[in-house]
């Protein structure tokens, strides 16, 4: 059993709600690389779940297979209560479930406000013939989107840099411009691969704070992969602990600290 | 002002017109290339094709009369009907939409993740599939275009000029109609794409596809979208150099044209193809005027390629185009 399982309230006050997404015997193949191994685990509404692991353990094919960018040769993906037919990425951002990548994947041509409103697309309706023609609805549109926008540049503190183009940015607003632009699409499930590798510890900070607050403020329930224990402790209600494609450990923060499985791994004990 | 001057000005006004048509041609390569990183070798073909089935339209030609009647023993070619120019037009632009449905659906979408190279030999397969499809669709003689532009020389700027320096510019009204229309059609072309929804997903795909992908754009639907909007500017190419030298096949050769405009220009700019198109089309004209007639003549079959090497030399990444600095 889970240490939650729905319909409670964390001890700093946020709901948890019922099963959210569910990934039910999961197993990926590269052709002879089985990069995840019949892997279970949920994931909650309103919590943060982290996924951790060693480097290769399959962490980034994991939040793949979420987003679509993978679909894999076995197991059930349920989300909402529905089980999810293999799908496009694509479409999968249009079911509400946004993420950013471990190596940033940003429009560097583009400026930092168009950004964040390609983050948008999903919510905007109006047709084609509409748009070209640039009448009241598609302008009323792009108008009430705009102020969803301008909404998150000022929660991710990034006024100073809106119209900048995103090529030109540093590597730590890169990141966090691509978390905007995540947080745009006003996600039911957020998915975020190494949101703060490469970052100095100032940054680190920022961007926990950012990730707290979203999870808080906006009731975003999310997933998040990250290598620094001590950020994965701070952040998360409940960890999946991955090692060589298979889930070695599930439970809260002190549970998986306290796992001799999850201890060797980390500690890089040879595996039979 | 001393004669020679003023013929190299004609001669510089004219060559600015045929390089709007240079420019134009050359954009079609540039959209799709942005959108999907394939070398389109089939624009030109698509300009002959669109305006093919524009004059076949607008006569009420029978299409494949060839085939059924050879199929049928029938001997008939024509409806009987004609069709004004604006309809046709449309016509054969739902055509061209289809047509860019079809190569996505058949062809690119079993491409996907192969080598530029690859795609660029299906899009040489595709073609000389679309010439084909033409000919038996159309006929292969050559047909004369009329979509009713005004054409002749344009008397306001010739009496101007006679009056002004003694000698009368001869400017086609042709010419001077595609001027408009394709700066119209690239003022379009840069407004969509930057202020409308579709046009944000289309550069975003043109600058990462994961990233779009992740934010809900389906890379087949850009794909219909851009091949189409290179259908549009074929057409438009098509219409232009069809009404000026008459519809044949040796009208998909501009696509040969562009691509000295593009190595100019650069392949992933809009700008690029357009600067490049006019320096192309007044280079060519310019160089022959003055030195060609020197040296015999005929230099515009090889100017715009000698022009477009020495620059690929200097500057490979073209006027525009982003400079490639391979990471390692
Ligand atoms: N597209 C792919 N093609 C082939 N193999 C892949 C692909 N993606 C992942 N793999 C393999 O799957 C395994 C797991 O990779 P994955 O990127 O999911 O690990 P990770 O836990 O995210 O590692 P890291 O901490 O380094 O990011 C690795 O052996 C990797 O080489
Ligand atoms: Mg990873």
């Amino acid at each position: 059993m889970n240490a939650m399982s729905g319909n409670t309230t964390t001890a700093d006050g946020r709901k948890i709600g019922g099963v959210l997404m569910e990934m039910r015997n999961i197993t990926l193949r590269f052709g002879g690389v089985e990069a995840i191994k019949d892997i279970s685990f949920d994931i909650l509404e309103g919590e943060v779940r982290a996924i951790i692991g060693p480097n290769g353990a399959g962490k980034s094919s994991m939040l793949n297979v979420i987003s679509g960018f993978y679909n894999p040769q076995v197991g059930e993906v349920w989300f909402r209560g529905e089980k999810r037919p293999p799908m496009k990425p694509y479409e999968v951002a249009r079911l509400g479930i946004a993420r950013t990548f471990q190596n940033i994947a940003l429009f560097d041509g583009m400026s930092v406000l168009d950004n964040i409103m390609t983050g948008r697309l999903t919510h905007m309706t109006t047709g084609m013939l509409a748009q070209a023609i640039w009448k009241g609805k598609a302008e009323r549109e792009e108008v009430a989107n705009r102020e969803i926008v301008e909404k998150i540049i000022d929660f991710l503190e990034i006024q100073h840099i809106r119209k900048v183009p995103v090529g030109r940015l540093p590597y730590g607003l890169k990141k966090r411009v691509e978390l905007a632009r995540a947080l745009a699409a006003e996600p039911k499930l957020l998915l975020l691969d190494e949101p703060m590798a490469g970052m100095n510890v100032e940054e680190k900070e920022d961007m926990s704070r950012y990730i707290l607050d979203t999870n808080d403020e906006f009731g975003t329930t999310i997933a998040l992969i990250e290598h620094d224990m001590g950020v994965v402790m701070d952040l998360s209600d409940r960890v999946v602990v991955m090692d060589y494609g298979k889930k070695i450990g599930d439970g809260t923060p002190d549970e998986v600290r306290n796992n001799q499985e999850v201890i060797d791994a980390y500690l890089g004990v040879a595996h039979d | 002002m001393p004669d020679q001057l003023l013929f190299a000005m004609e001669v510089t006004l004219n060559g600015l017109m045929a390089g709007v048509l240079y420019s134009l041609v050359a954009l079609g390569f540039v959209l799709i290339f942005k959108a999907s990183g394939i070398f389109n070798y089939a624009q030109g073909v698509m300009a002959l094709f669109a305006a093919l089935t524009l004059v076949g339209i607008m006569e009420g030609q029978v299409p494949f009369a060839h085939l059924i009647n050879s199929v049928f023993g029938t001997d008939i070619h024509h409806f009987g009907w004609h069709v004004p120019a604006l309809a046709a037009i449309v016509l054969t632009m739902v055509l061209m939409i289809a047509f860019a449905w079809a190569v996505n659906r058949f062809v690119l979408r079993h491409l996907v993740n192969q080598e530029p190279i690859i795609l660029f030999m299906a899009t040489i397969g595709l073609a000389y599939f679309l010439e084909g499809v033409g000919d038996l669709m159309w006929g292969s003689d050559i047909k004369t275009l009329n979509v009713g532009l005004p054409q002749g020389l344009n008397e306001t700027i010739d009496r101007v000029t006679y009056e002004a320096f003694g000698y009368g510019f001869f400017i086609d009204n042709l010419d001077i109609v595609a001027t408009v229309i394709a700066v119209v059609l690239v003022a379009g072309l840069v407004l969509f794409s930057q202020y409308t929804k579709q046009g944000r997903a289309l550069r975003a795909v043109a600058d990462d596809h994961q990233a779009a992908l992740s934010v809900g754009i389906s890379l087949n639907y850009i794909w219909v979208l851009t091949w189409s909007i290179a259908g549009f500017v074929a057409l438009v190419a098509g219409i232009m150099w069809g009404a000026k030298s008459g519809v044949q096949f040796s009208l998909s050769l501009i696509a040969l044209k562009a691509l000295p405009v593009l190595m100019l220009g650069g392949f992933t700019s809009i700008p690029g193809a357009i600067v490049g198109g006019l320096i192309i089309g007044v280079g060519e004209k310019l160089f022959e005027f003055l030195i060609g007639v020197h040296i015999g003549g005929a230099t515009e079959n090889w100017f715009a390629y000698v022009l477009a090497l020495l620059f690929l030399v200097f500057r490979p990444q073209g006027l525009f185009g982003e400079k490639i600095i391979e990471r390692v």
